[in-house]
């Protein structure tokens, strides 16, 4: 702060950016006017100012004009700061005295049919910027340690393969799930496409992985409560829910030799109470106490609190193991992370919202994961497709593509769920493998086979006999004595209507972010799209990490993706997060607030303005002023905003360099 | 720009992970709207002083825009809640100048509303257009 003070030199570089900038704006222009600007020694233009001679450029006149700051006028710093902080440091200035004037992202390409307007405020906001340029400072980067410990919230295949991956590079990773087993979406799928694999035959191995493998600590039926602190430091607190069983460690660890569940399921089977398993969409039963299927990881039974009558008979089945304790409350445990990935998934639409289609009015309209439990092995009802209504085999069925995508009646979701196209196909597939004579009608809007040996599967399930019928359905009705359906379309090929009778229809709804999901988003600082997505910090060129440095995404949190394409993410987001903890250290960008002590009273009101309680107030010289803790400092500089004094210095975002950007921009025109 | 008409002056102070980013979406998706607008960017809302803003009508701003991320969108938690509580307070320090408090706008774009940012621009060069220049103006001359 108190450093020796020079008259500012200031170098200014416009970009022409090809055309981007240049095609709007009179670059030629802009560049002389910046040469009259107070402060401004050189002011250069050039085709790219990232490239390699555009650099060299901002690096040669630092050392030719002995600069004291620089200004490129291109892009958006949040796209190239990096690049020109990197120049400016080479041409021998610290690299906090580089600012940047945005003139292509927020001008030319938002004004290109006013070049002249474009120019006037290209004008502007280089005036602006050199005017910050002007009073900038020499700044150092806090480096901190990086725990090397990683956490993954959600154990879908996403999280799964990434906390693998971390745990394989030789991190401590916390996979966190807030089911009582891993396995997400995937393990409830029959077969999966275009393979036809056994979506739990190639699951599984994955899920007996992470349960046992020595650099994962699983937190099964576990919540995030609370998140604290930054990349390289997240104190992560998790709410380890009630579940009423301890396995067999958590027995041990409480000294019940020999105790603890090891999933035998006498408890279920002496328990009374009997519900719907949501696994099964309600389709079969479970008890108060259960698992959801035979593959859970771990194979520890939980109890539903809210079903449980408490009657004991499961604690006497349970018997010498002591598994079960009916008085189990939550409980807490907060752990350090250096690196997060959230992989937390999707929902399905509610389809119901879609009246013209009678879901939960007609009892044989069924969603694609309905259909994935009726016709899996595993499922309720053996593998066998029934008809809901009678339990009959049903011969002719219609599959609905974009229920509920692709819509943009403000009842459904504007974008492509994606991976339906080919999932309706498998289904189309495994219906006329599994039932003789069966005919499956696809009614779609366009077939979206987007992957390898995508088209070719198409093709050979047109060629095994499915019926395609281009154009979305407007109705389905029900016939009330045959519990049949009428499917109402309009075939836009034939350009005709149809009325088609079948057996079952199938809705491919759309998917949606995971319910809940905004409050976990919102503790790790994880914006969202329109739609309710997390955000990536790019979407081309960073996509898996965030805004909120240390936090990676995997899977369809981020958006709709299929299998591969989740897996593929999931191991870059692990790459990722694997960097800076096997870096070891990382730096902190130093916009640090500071105490001018001369001008602080001590009356201590901006600790309550600070959100990471980074304020205190300390004794010096006898008297109270305000101390900040810089390692808890994120630089958000809403004390600076508030304090009365204008005690507080926000590095980089200084108030005499902001006060100088509105006089430059209101006082410092043409005139 | 048709010669010898008004251009206000309007300034907008913009944090950097909601509404600059809002800002620069606008610009990939090409969504056209009024140059009139000079943009300061901050870190989060939560840094602008109610100061600068009294500085920037004091020097002849027609009108100033403060926009941040949604509410319980924060990258600092709630810096953006301690801005409007801040510039509602100023909104009725400014009726009391004399300045009319349709000049002082807040706004929350998230970094996935291009169009929206682009609807504000609109919005504000609107308002502030037919506000007329600011009554400081009218003094100075």
């Amino acid at each position: 702060m108190a450093e020796e003070k020079k008259q500012p030199r200031i170098g200014v570089f416009v970009c022409h950016c090809g055309t981007n900038i240049a095609g709007t704006i009179d670059v030629e222009a802009v560049k002389e006017y910046a040469a009259t600007l107070p402060n401004v020694i050189v002011a250069d233009d050039y085709q790219y100012m990232c490239s390699t001679p555009g650099q060299a450029k901002i690096i040669d006149a630092i050392k030719d004009h002995d600069l004291t700051g620089i200004v490129v006028a291109a892009c958006t710093p949040r796209l190239h700061e990096p690049t020109f902080r990197t120049a400016t440091k080479e041409g021998g200035l610290n690299p906090f005295r580089f600012e940047m004037a945005n003139i292509r992202d927020q001008n030319s390409w938002v004004h290109m049919h006013d070049p002249e307007g474009a120019t006037a405020k290209a004008k502007d906001a280089i005036r602006i910027a050199a005017a910050k340029a002007s009073l900038l400072e020499d700044l150092y980067p806090k480096s901190v340690p990086v725990e090397h410990a990683a956490m993954v919230v959600g154990a879908g295949v996403g999280g799964i393969q990434a906390a693998l991956d971390l745990a394989n590079a030789g991190i401590k990773t916390y996979l966190v799930e807030k089911n009582p087993t891993v396995g997400g979406r995937m393990s409830q799928l029959d077969k999966t496409f275009p393979t036809l694999d056994c979506s739990q035959c190639i699951l599984t191995p994955k899920m007996v992985d992470v349960g046992r493998h020595p650099n994962i600590e699983l937190h099964t039926y576990t919540e995030v409560e609370e998140v604290d602190g930054y990349i390289g430091n997240f104190d992560i607190t998790l709410r380890k829910k009630a579940r009423g069983v301890m396995s067999q460690d958590e027995a041990a660890a409480k000294g019940i030799v020999g105790g603890g569940c090891n999933g035998c399921g006498d408890c279920a089977a002496a328990c009374p109470v009997i519900k719907p398993n949501p696994f099964e969409f309600g389709m079969a039963p479970r008890k108060a106490i259960y698992i959801y299927h035979p593959q859970v990881v771990p194979l520890v039974y939980t109890i539903d609190f809210d079903a449980c009558v408490k009657c004991g008979l499961c604690v006497e089945a349970c018997g010498e193991k002591k598994a079960i304790d009916l008085e189990m409350t939550d409980t807490f445990e907060t752990v350090k992370v250096g690196t997060v990935i959230l992989s937390t998934g999707y929902d399905m639409f509610e389809i119901e919202k879609k009246r013209e289609w009678g879901y939960k009015q007609f009892d044989n309209v069924i969603t694609s994961l309905e259909f994935e439990r009726l016709i899996c092995a595993s499922g309720p009802t053996g593998g066998h497709l029934i008809r809901p209504s009678d339990g009959e085999t049903p011969m002719k069925v219609a599959f609905v593509l974009c229920a509920g995508s692709r819509d943009n009646t403000g009842v459904g979701k504007p974008y492509c769920s994606r991976f339906c196209c080919m999932y309706s196909l498998k289904h189309a597939h495994q219906l006329m493998e599994k039932i003789p004579g069966c005919q499956p009608y696809i009614f779609y809007m366009d077939i979206r086979s987007f992957g390898k040996m995508y088209e070719e599967f198409y093709y050979r399930i047109q060629n095994e006999g499915a019926k395609f019928i281009r154009g979305r359905v407007a109705n389905v009705l029900e016939d009330a004595e045959t519990k049949n359906l009428h499917v109402y379309a309009e075939d836009t090929l034939l350009g005709r209507p149809v009325d088609l009778e079948v057996d079952m229809v199938v809705l491919a709804a759309a998917i949606q972010p995971t319910e809940n999901i905004d409050p976990v988003r919102k503790m790790f600082g994880v914006s969202c799209s329109q739609d309710g997505w997390m955000l990536e910090a790019h979407p081309k060129l960073n996509p898996c990490g965030t805004t909120t440095a240390g936090v990676f995404l995997a899977g369809v949190c981020q958006g709709p993706k299929d299998i591969p394409d989740t897996v593929a993410q999931a191991e870059g987001a692990a790459s990722a997060a694997s960097i800076p903890i096997h870096t070891g250290k990382v730096e902190l960008e130093p916009y640090f607030a500071q105490c001018l002590e001369e001008k602080c009273a001590g009356c201590g009101m901006c600790i309550s303005q600070c959100p990471y309680s980074a304020l205190s107030l300390v004794e010096k010289d006898g008297r109270q002023v305000m101390h900040v803790t810089e390692a808890k400092c994120k630089g958000c500089g809403t004390c600076g905003g508030f304090c009365p004094g204008g005690a507080i210095y926000m590095q980089h975002f200084t108030t005499p360099q902001i006060v100088a950007q509105i006089d430059a921009f209101l006082l410092g025109g043409e005139e | 720009m048709a010669e010898g008409e008004w251009q206000p002056k309007i300034i907008a102070i913009i944090c950097n992970w909601c509404s600059y980013a809002g800002a620069d979406l606008a610009g990939s998706a090409r969504t056209q709207y009024p140059p009139d607008i000079r943009a300061i960017r901050v870190m989060c809302t939560g840094r602008v002083d109610p100061l600068f803003i009294m500085k920037a009508f004091a020097d002849g701003a027609d009108g100033v825009l403060v926009s941040g991320c949604h509410f319980g969108d924060c990258h600092y938690i709630a810096g953006n809640f301690k801005c409007a509580k801040r510039m509602f307070l100023l909104k009725s320090v400014l009726k009391d100048l004399g300045i009319d408090d349709k000049r002082l706008r807040m706004t929350f774009v998230s970094a996935s509303e291009g169009a929206k940012w682009a609807m504000v621009m609109e919005d504000v060069v609107k308002t502030v257009k037919e506000l007329g220049p600011s009554p400081i103006n009218q003094l100075k001359q």
